[in-house]
């Protein structure tokens, strides 16, 4: 058995601790040690999106990062994207556009499209699927997606 | 945009729930991470399992030495074929006309004697962390006798190809026989063509001989994936009195229990299975795989086990659907008539048999009111994955193939394209070429809308700088299908419903069901609150697949509220100590109908329900006939850039008649996820073999699936022809939007640059080639 190796890190404004292997994924240790399982894998190597994470402001695929690497640093996941009373935006109008079907790749696209209205406004059409084209979807087409992300920007004007 | 086309007798406009847009009811979960997926299931003291599986597409397995897997610490079980049962004569069907050998089923699941195709399951391992049970598949020494493969559908045809079975039974229907091997008695010569079939109407020979012009083609399509983003998971527990849990997503909790009991050897109610969020199956989820290797785990370890397949064995172990060749062709006379159609399909099953040649078969001349029809279907095995369905499994291929000759057709007649659809198009009455009469279907209605829609009424602009644009339009075909469902239904004293349903909701079908209910109880779509039963909890519900769901799981669900309906007003009339017949239900009030006029809301019932009589649960089990047809019309617009070959649509339209649409947010999303994978399957989509059958582009980078980026808004027009079969007229939606995209993407390939591309992917080499080849300069 390999040796671990104890890491601390911030977790949606939370302090972590764990304890893991050199060789295992940021994505492995929140869905297999933390238990925190909304962080999906689809590919596991970093071509679906549907393990985004945003580390220091930064979205990232966490399967591509290894769990020793987030040591001092500070990770958003789909689990911290809502308050305790309230949906993000971004969540309430994925709801409302009816803009997830199984829904597996929901959580990446909600962290990847909060990423980009964290950082940018007035994005249109065209600059969402940019944005979004790490995150793959086989149920939707996209278009509801899209929708709903540019509803949730004109909710967050408010 | 939704078009109501009433039909006599079938009211639309008094609903009050069907046709809205409520929130989902599972949506929450969904967006905030809570919802389990099938790796989602962590249990106490678990292991984890990996599948070692085959480097050769075709080998005969000499000898399996586990003995160094199981001396590494840490890893608790090994298995092999030789722990599944002995398989005999069974056939399990898995709807959609789609039937299963078990024999072929469980050495699909774990090879016997032979592998078949690269990626081909022969182990497996349980160790205390995933990377270990790797490191132990390393450690797994198997002896291989290589033999040579076949890959090509026509190859594997010939007389002295290799052969995959030996002794393969070779049918004349297009149904698999129990066994599927000869009888020892047979001594005629083995063949990879597990079934060959003809389907016949009229006189077609006759019906050539008067055509005025008659164009024949011959076309082909590679294998493609589902490509659902979950991939296969299933974590078991087997406890000591022999009763098994079993926790996986699937389109199916009642087959994954089934199949899983059939290969195991064990009685079905011996495994119950949980079903959890499924992230996406698109027929790909109906066959077990891991499921079965879970159970024999957990019982061998006597720990639970949790086995999970990578993107890579996702690609090489599951099913994608049929590559295929296909010859097509149709007569017709001067004045755009069509008098005379034939069709040959060789459809690839992969390693054993099974394509969807069938459907493919039944669907391709759907569309067109022919009275002179003839189709052949060959079901082949090949050194490729065994094929699973695939969203309108066969019907796809089959239809490219149709639409792309009638639209050659429509160009040589100088007739619209869709003027000859409408000319020729089947209404209620017509027969199909394999027997069925068409009752109530809505696909003149739908060219009808298509016609007066802008995006067929505006001219294309034709170039766009280097680029130049192309408009194509294709109809496509879906019989949809049916099966046996259950519900139960509670009332609450707070006048809330829950609900207990059989299928696995992929794609908002819970909310359709709980709708369902509210609309016969006149309660809001949130006052029903619908959840999908394990095995144990509900009774046997046939697949999530066929587009049947709202059809049939939305008719149990009717069925429940009509039976709580029946309850309540029982109830008041005891309470009112009246005959029931004085009492009626209407709009979720109860209603004294004379005398004193007394009423009850469905609230104020509930709440006293318990002190007059106590609880009342409405259950229903069905198995509803009645189902319709669906048709679609799609119009793509695509731009291509003659200088990289690359294809772009640029607009895209979708009509399709869905009978009565629940939930229209949810149906528009059917169709443009359907719209979706029709466009990566005819632009880019392809497993790529490498000349000793190993998959080259088994990720999502070199499997080239849509993204955000690739395509434009869908835009979904749902036509509404009420299917009389069903209580709301529901017809079923899901599949048939993939049908029609490869031909209108072909159809618009041929507008903007002059050249017919038979064959996909059109990705951008075939279409470099295709204008290399027309202006002659030689490139290719």
């Amino acid at each position: 058995m390999n040796e671990k190796i104890h890491v601390k890190t911030k977790i949606n404004d939370d302090y972590v601790e764990f304890l893991c292997e050199a060789r295992q994924s940021l994505l492995e240790v929140l869905r297999d040690v933390l238990d925190m399982t909304g962080t999906k894998e689809g590919c596991n190597d970093g071509n679906c999106g549907a393990c985004t994470v945003i580390l220091d402001g930064r979205i990232v695929d966490s399967c591509l990062v290894l769990a020793v690497e987030v040591s001092g640093k500070e990770i958003i996941t789909i689990e911290g994207v809502a308050n305790v009373d309230k949906l993000h935006p971004i969540q309430q109008a994925f709801l409302e556009q009816a803009a997830l079907q199984c829904g597996i790749c929901t959580p990446g696209f909600i962290v990847a499209s909060k990423a980009l209205l964290d950082r940018e406004s007035n994005v249109d059409e065209g600059r969402i699927r940019h944005w979004l084209a790490g995150n793959l979807c086989r149920c939707t087409g996209y278009d509801k997606i899209v929708r709903a992300v540019m509803a949730a920007q004109e909710n967050t004007k408010i | 945009m939704i078009r109501k086309l009433d039909d006599k007798g079938i009211s639309k406009a008094n609903y009050k729930v069907i046709g809205t847009r409520p929130i989902r009811h599972d949506g929450l979960d969904k967006v905030t991470g809570q919802a389990k997926y099938s790796a989602d299931i962590n249990l106490p003291g678990m292991l984890y399992g990996k599948v070692l599986r085959s480097p050769h597409a075709h080998a005969r397995i000499r000898n399996i030495d586990a003995g160094k897997a199981l001396a590494l610490k840490g890893v608790s079980a090994v298995i092999t074929s030789a722990d599944f049962s002995i398989q005999s004569d069974k056939v399990i069907d898995l709807g959609e006309g789609a039937m299963v050998n078990t024999g072929f089923l469980s050495q699909n699941v774990m090879a016997k004697e032979k592998v078949l195709y690269k990626g081909h399951a022969v182990a497996a391992v349980a160790a205390e962390s995933m990377h270990l049970a790797e490191e132990a598949l390393a450690l797994i020494d198997v002896d291989y006798d290589v033999l040579s493969p076949v890959f090509d559908v026509r190859e594997a045809m010939k007389p002295g190809a290799p052969l995959l079975h030996e002794r393969l039974y070779h049918s004349s229907t297009p149904f698999i026989r129990p066994g599927g091997l000869k009888d020892d008695s047979d001594n005629s010569p083995g063949s990879n063509i597990a079934s060959h079939f003809v389907f016949e109407l009229g006189n077609p020979k006759n019906a050539f001989a008067e055509a005025d012009i008659i164009v024949e083609r011959e076309f082909q399509t590679k294998p493609v994936h589902q490509g659902y983003i979950e991939p296969h998971a299933a974590t078991a527990i087997w406890n000591r009195d022999g009763k098994a849990t079993l926790w996986c997503s699937s389109q199916g909790q009642f087959t994954m229990r089934d199949q899983s009991a059939v290969l195991l050897g064990i009685a079905t109610s011996n495994i119950r299975v949980i079903p959890l969020e499924i992230g996406g199956g698109f027929g790909g989820k109906t066959l077990v795989y891991l499921e079965p290797i879970a159970l024999l785990l957990a019982k061998k370890a006597g720990r639970p086990v949790k086995v999970t397949m990578s993107r890579k064995e996702v690609f090489e172990g599951t099913g994608p659907t049929s590559g295929s060749f296909m010859r097509v062709k149709l007569g017709a006379n001067n004045d755009g008539k069509l008098v005379a159609a034939e069709g040959v399909l060789a459809y690839e099953a992969g390693a054993f048999p099974g394509s969807p040649v069938n459907p493919g078969v039944q669907c391709m001349f759907a569309s067109y009111d022919l009275k002179d029809v003839r189709v052949e279907g060959y079901d082949v095995v090949v050194n490729k994955q065994k094929v699973a369905a695939y969203r309108a499994p066969g019907s796809p291929g089959s239809c490219f193939a149709v639409e792309t000759v009638i639209d050659e057709l429509a160009e040589k007649l100088n007739i619209d394209p869709l003027e000859l659809r409408e000319k020729n198009g089947a209404k209620e009455g017509t027969r199909r070429v394999s027997g069925p009469v068409f009752g109530k279907i809505g696909y003149l209605e739908t060219i009808k809308i298509a016609k007066s829609h802008p995006h067929y009424i505006e001219p294309i602009k034709r170039n766009a700088g280097s680029k130049v644009r192309g408009r194509g339009i294709a109809s496509g075909f879906w019989f949809n299908g049916s099966g046996p469902a259950c519900a139960i239904a509670n009332v609450h004293s707070d006048g809330t419903v829950s609900l207990i349903e059989g299928s696995p909701d992929i794609g908002g079908s819970r909310a359709m069901a709980a709708m369902c209910v509210a609309e016969v109880l006149g309660l809001a779509a949130e006052d029903v609150h619908p959840s999908v039963g394990d095995t144990d909890s509900i009774g046997y519900t046939s697949n999530t697949g066929g587009s049947s769901v709202a059809f049939k799981t939305g008719w149990a669900s009717y069925e429940a509220a009509q039976d709580i309906k029946r309850q309540l007003i029982e109830r008041a009339a005891r309470i009112w100590d009246v005959d029931p017949g004085q009492v009626e239900m209407d709009n979720g009030t109860l209603n004294e109908k004379s005398g004193t006029r007394r009423q009850f809301t469905f609230k104020n019932l509930a709440a006293v329900l318990l002190s007059t009589g106590g609880p009342i649960v409405g259950k229903a089990a069905v198995d509803p006939a009645g189902v319709g047809g669906a048709f679609a019309l799609h119009i793509a617009d695509v731009e291509v850039d003659p200088e990289t070959g690359k294809v772009d649509v640029i607009r895209y339209t979708a009509f399709q008649d869905v009978g009565t649409a629940v939930h229209p947010s949810y149906v528009e999303g059917q169709i443009q996820g359907g719209v979706a994978q029709g466009i990566g399957w005819a632009l880019n989509e392809e497993y790529v073999f490498s000349e000793d059958g190993t998959m080259l582009n088994s990720s999502f980078l070199d499997y080239r699936m849509p993204t955000s980026l690739d395509l434009p808004m869908i835009e979904a027009v749902i036509v509404e022809v009420p299917n009389p079969g069903h209580p709301f007229g529901v017809r079923g939606v899901g599949e048939v939007p993939i049908v029609p995209p490869m031909a209108a993407i072909a159809n618009a390939v041929y507008d903007a640059i002059g050249v017919r591309i038979r064959r996909l992917p059109i990705n951008p080499p075939t279409v470099l080639e295709a204008i290399w080849a027309k202006d002659g300069s030689g490139r290719g």
